[in-house]
C-alpha cells in the first residue's frame, strides 16, 4: 500500500515552472516590441511590469507546490500567458493615448487577482466544503444579479445596466454570480440528479422530466429573463442560462434538457426581440453590418473591429503597428479584435488554443475527480468559460450578435479579472483533488492486480485469512463510500 | 529599429507563442493515457512482462498468480456489463450504497459477498447473506477460492474475474 504515501512522491512541478518563463517571456517581448515600435524606446514601466508580473506568477507557482501539489501543470501558466499579452495590448494602446485603456490599473487588477486566487487556494482546502454552501450560493447569485437593479448603487453605462457603484469603485455583480451560481448548481444537482434523469415520461425518444422538477430551470429562466428586461444584458443573460442548461446535462445525461433549454431560450429570444427595440438593433447589426446607414453609427465598432482583423491578416501588422484608436472599447469589449490586427490570425488561433487547453482541462478534471460535486463544478466552470468565450468571439467575428461580454484574462476591467482568477483557483482546487493518488482506481484505469500481500507467502486458507483481508480492505478503503458509489456510477453510464 | 529586425521579431513572437501552445499541448499528452492510479505514474514494469514462473508451493490449491485477473465483470442480470478494475482491497458486493458494486436487486442482501485477494489468490466470502451466494449449483460456506471465469450468483447478477 506505498500508495497511501503520497508525500514521497508530489510531483516538482517543473513543467508548470518553464512554461511560465515561456509566458512571460512573451508578454515581455510584446511590451518590448510595443515600446520599440511606438517610441522607440523600452516603454514607461517596462520593468515595472515584468517584475510584478513575474513576481505574481512564481508567487502563484510556489503557492501551488505548497497547498496544492498534485494541481494541473498547464492551467497557471496559460493563464498568465493570457494575462500578460493582454498587460503588453493594454500597454500599446495607453501609450498610444487612448482613452480609457490603462496599464498600471489594469496591473493592479491582475495583482489582486492573483493574490485572491492564491488565498483561495489557501482557504479552500477541499473543494467539496462548498458543497455546504449550495443555498447560500443561490441567494448570493440572485442578490448579484439584482444589485445593479438597486436605484443608486446602479447606473446604466452605454445602454447596459450592469455596474454598481459604491463611491469611486465601479463593480460588474454578475461576473461574480456566476461563480456563486455555479456552485449552487452543482451542489443542487448532485442532490437531485437522480430524480431529474429517471423520473417522468418518455415522448418520441426524449426522456422528458416531471412539471415539478422543472422548478429550478423556471427560476433560473426568469434570472436571466429578468437580466435581459431589466439591465439590457443579452451576453450575461445567455451566459447563466447556458451554464444552467450545461450542467442540467452533466449531471443527467438526458439530452431532453438541451432541447427543452434551447427551445426555451428560443422562445425567450423571440419575445425579447419582438419587444425590445435594443434586441431588434443587436440583430439588424449582426446581420446588416455593412450597411451605410448602421456602418458610421451602431454598428460602427463591430465593422471596425472586422477591418481590423482584416488588417492584421495572416501574420498581424505586428506589436504596435495597428490601428486601435479607431475601434471603440479596443481595450475591453473589442481586445480580441485589437489582437487580430497586431498579431494576426497565427496570433489568435493561439491564444484561442490556450483558452481551449483550459478548458479541456477543466473537463478533464471533471472527468477524474472522484465526488459528483467536483466533477459538477470543474465541469460546469469549464462550460461557462468555454461559452462566454464563444459569446464574446462570436460576437466579434459576426458569428452571433454581439452582447456585452468581455474576454476572460484579457479584458480590461476589474470585475471580471477577480472573479476569473477565482474560476481558476477553484479549478486548480479541483484538479489537485483529482490527481492526487489514491488507493481507489479511476474509471477507466487498469488497478494493480497483484495484492501487496502476494509476496511469496505460502497461502493461508484458513481462520487467519479473511480476518487479515478483513484489515486489508478496511486500510485500502480509505476513501469515503461517497468514492465507492461514485466509481460504480462512472462505470455503469 | 529596421523593417526587416521588426519583421523578424514580429514573426519570431508567433512563433514562440505555437512553442508555448505545443508544449503545453505535450505537458497534456501525458494526461491521455489517463489519470494516476495508486500504483504510481506508469503501470509497474513488472506487471507488463510476462508473467514470471509460479513458486512452488505444495499443496496449495492454487500458485500465486502474478498478472492474475485485473476487472470483474457483471456477466448476467440487471447490470450486464459492467467492469470494476480489481484493487487490492478486493471487492464488496450488496446492495447497500457503501459496496464497490452496487447492486439493485431485492434478491441482494445489503452487504452480500465479498472477492478480495489474499497471497495471490482471490477468493470469494458469502457475507451471511440471505438468497446465498452460489458457485454454479454449489452454495458459497465460508470462504471459497476463486478463479478467473467462474461465475458468481448473487441474486440476480453473476460476476466473474476477468483477466
Amino acid at each position: 500500500m506505498s500508495a497511501l504515501r503520497p508525500e514521497e512522491n508530489a510531483p516538482t512541478r517543473v513543467a508548470e515552472a518553464l512554461l511560465l518563463v515561456v509566458a512571460l517571456a512573451l508578454g515581455m517581448g510584446g511590451m518590448w516590441m510595443v515600446g520599440h515600435s511606438i517610441d522607440n524606446s523600452l516603454p514607461e514601466g517596462f520593468w515595472t511590469y515584468s517584475i510584478v508580473l513575474a513576481a505574481l506568477a512564481f508567487t502563484a507557482h510556489i503557492v501551488l507546490r505548497l497547498r496544492a501539489p498534485y494541481a494541473d501543470q498547464v492551467i497557471l501558466p496559460a493563464v498568465i500567458l493570457l494575462n500578460s499579452v493582454s498587460m503588453a495590448t493594454i500597454l500599446r494602446q495607453d501609450l498610444a493615448g487612448i482613452d480609457g485603456a490603462n496599464a498600471s490599473r489594469h496591473l493592479m487588477w491582475t495583482a489582486l487577482g492573483i493574490i485572491v486566487a492564491c488565498v483561495a487556494l489557501f482557504v479552500i482546502k477541499d473543494h467539496r466544503s462548498l458543497r455546504r454552501l449550495t443555498y447560500t450560493a443561490m441567494i448570493v447569485g440572485i442578490v448579484l444579479v439584482i444589485l445593479p437593479l438597486v436605484p443608486g448603487l446602479g447606473r446604466e453605462i452605454n445602454g447596459a445596466r450592469i455596474w454598481i457603484y459604491i463611491g469611486n469603485f465601479s463593480l460588474q455583480p454578475a461576473e461574480f454570480a456566476k461563480i456563486a451560481f455555479a456552485v449552487f448548481f452543482a451542489g443542487y444537482l448532485v442532490a437531485n440528479r437522480d430524480t431529474l434523469a429517471l423520473a417522468g415520461k418518455k415522448f418520441l425518444g426524449l426522456q422528458l422530466p416531471r412539471l415539478r422538477d422543472l422548478g429550478p430551470i423556471l427560476i433560473v429562466w426568469a434570472v436571466s429573463l429578468a437580466v435581459l428586461i431589466g439591465e439590457k444584458d443579452l451576453g450575461t443573460s445567455l451566459l447563466f442560462f447556458g451554464l444552467f442548461v450545461g450542467m442540467l446535462y452533466l449531471a443527467t445525461d438526458r439530452v431532453g434538457w438541451i432541447v427543452i433549454g434551447l427551445a426555451m431560450f428560443g422562445a425567450g429570444a423571440v419575445v425579447a426581440w419582438s419587444i425590445f427595440s435594443h434586441v431588434q438593433l443587436r440583430v439588424n447589426i449582426w446581420l446588416d453590418a455593412f450597411n451605410p446607414d448602421l456602418m458610421t453609427g451602431h454598428s460602427y465598432q463591430l465593422v471596425q473591429g472586422l477591418f481590423a482583423m482584416s488588417y492584421g491578416g495572416m501574420f498581424g501588422a505586428g506589436w504596435g503597428e495597428g490601428y486601435p484608436e479607431y475601434i471603440p472599447f479596443a481595450f475591453s469589449d473589442f481586445i480580441y479584435a485589437s489582437l487580430g490586427e497586431e498579431l494576426g490570425l497565427t496570433g489568435l488561433l493561439a491564444i484561442l488554443l490556450i483558452y481551449l487547453v483550459i478548458v479541456q482541462r477543466g473537463l478533464r478534471h471533471a472527468v477524474g475527480v472522484r465526488d459528483g460535486f467536483g466533477k459538477l463544478l470543474a465541469g460546469g466552470l469549464a462550460f461557462v468559460m468555454a461559452l462566454q468565450l464563444f459569446v464574446v468571439v462570436g460576437g466579434i467575428t459576426r458569428v452571433i450578435p454581439l452582447t456585452g461580454l468581455t474576454l476572460p484574462f484579457m479584458a480590461q476591467g476589474g470585475s471580471s479579472l477577480l472573479a476569473n482568477w477565482i474560476v481558476i483557483a477553484l479549478m486548480l482546487r479541483i484538479s489537485d483533488a483529482a490527481r492526487r493518488p489514491s488507493a481507489l482506481p479511476t474509471r477507466g484505469a487498469l488497478a494493480d492486480p497483484v495484492p501487496a500481500a502476494a509476496s511469496g507467502d505460502a497461502i493461508a486458507v484458513g481462520g487467519a485469512g479473511p480476518v487479515q483481508a478483513e484489515t486489508e480492505a478496511g486500510a485500502g478503503r480509505g476513501a469515503t463510500p461517497d468514492d465507492a458509489t461514485q466509481i460504480v456510477r462512472g462505470v455503469d453510464r | 529599429m529596421s523593417e526587416l529586425t521588426f519583421t523578424l521579431l514580429r514573426l519570431g513572437y508567433l512563433v514562440l507563442l505555437w512553442v508555448f501552445v505545443l508544449s503545453a499541448v505535450a505537458v497534456l499528452r501525458r494526461d491521455l493515457a489517463g489519470p494516476r492510479t495508486a500504483s504510481g505514474r506508469r503501470r509497474r514494469p513488472e506487471l507488463a512482462g510476462p508473467a514470471p514462473t509460479p513458486a512452488p508451493g505444495g499443496g496449495a490449491p492454487r500458485a500465486p498468480q502474478r498478472g492474475g485477473p485485473s476487472r470483474l465483470v457483471v456477466v448476467a442480470g440487471p447490470l450486464t456489463g459492467t467492469t470494476i478494475p480489481l484493487t487490492s482491497s478486493g471487492v464488496l458486493i450488496g446492495r447497500a450504497p457503501s459496496c464497490t458494486l452496487v447492486l439493485d436487486d431485492d434478491y441482494s442482501s445489503s452487504r452480500h459477498a465479498r472477492i478480495f485477494p489474499q497471497g495471490g489468490q482471490w477468493f470469494v466470502e458469502d457475507l451471511g447473506s440471505t438468497n446465498g451466494t452460489y458457485i454454479g449449483e454449489e452454495r458459497v460456506q465460508g470462504i471459497l477460492p476463486l478463479a478467473p471465469g467462474v461465475g458468481v450468483q448473487i441474486g440476480q447478477s453473476v460476476v466473474e474475474l476477468q483477466g
